[in-house]
């Protein structure tokens, strides 16, 4: 194949999104970390889904279920925020419209982290 | 800046009503549907942990929905869309490391996902009705 490269390969500091590969990097840690985190969480949701709440209250507050349900939170909520962030600037192209698009879909990866990690701490301390 | 006879040699991009879709190009799609549409699914997830942390009568109106055969449905194909997203993630992972490009080594690569997450799926839930 004949040589395509342009001048543009050569992306001077950190590049046109000013971090650099730094979410490259982040995208691949957190899909490592969300592997095991999961394949656990979909055996755990086939455990106790149609389970009386008693029994649902008991396993999701234990304390080992509940750190890994944290964990898991966190690694799925930002490495969602990234993928959409990458959906977002290749669809939506006016500037204005992109950034408030960014920032709703970062509200909201914020949003659900926060509200589920609530709950699972009011499961673990409060019942 | 690149001159005219270097775009004339770029390949045309394909028309995509009168191509033959290669398995590739499929995943490629299916793994940034399944991952927008789990960006999504987390709602179901915050919705279920909240009820089940407000009291029982909102628990009772996700767990009897998510009981039902229509909730089980939805759990089962929001399972697969995990896996299916989870070992298309891999592939790329494999892919960063500049292997497993060739033609052969992609398409077998493509089905493997498509097969894998099916046959994952299935696995997981009997590890999880064998556990319960």
């Amino acid at each position: 194949m004949a040589d395509m490269t342009t001048p543009l390969r050569r992306v001077r500091h950190l590049g046109a999104a000013h971090d650099g590969t730094s979410h490259f990097w982040r995208q691949r840690l957190t899909a490592a970390a969300n592997v095991p985190l999961v394949i656990g969480f979909i055996i755990l949701i086939v455990v106790v889904v149609g389970r009386p709440r008693s029994e649902v209250v008991a396993i999701l507050g234990s304390p080992f279920v509940a750190l890994f349900l944290i964990l898991m939170i966190v690694s799925i909520s930002i490495h969602m925020r990234i993928g959409m962030q990458v959906i977002i600037e290749d669809y939506v192209h006016g500037e204005g419209r992109k950034v408030t698009m960014l920032a709703a879909s970062t509200f909201f990866a914020v949003a659900i982290a926060a509200v589920s990690i609530f709950a699972i701490l009011k499961l673990a301390f409060g019942g | 800046m690149p001159s005219v006879e270097m775009k004339a040699s770029r390949p045309l991009s394909p028309h995509l009503f009168i191509y033959r879709w290669p398995v590739t190009m499929v995943m490629s799609i299916l793994h940034r549907i399944t991952g927008a549409a789990l960006y999504v699914g987390t709602a179901l997830l915050a919705w279920w942990l909240v009820a089940a942390a407000t009291g029982e009568r909102a628990f009772a109106s996700a767990n009897g929905f998510l009981g039902s055969w229509l909730g089980l449905l939805i759990l089962f194909g929001y399972s697969w869309t995990i896996l299916h997203h989870m070992l298309g993630g891999i592939r790329h992972l494999v892919w960063d490391f500049g292997v497993g490009l060739g033609k052969g080594t992609r398409d077998m690569l493509a089905w493997a996902n498509l097969i894998g997450s099916a046959g994952l799926t299935v696995l997981l839930w009997a590890v999880g009705l064998a556990v319960r």
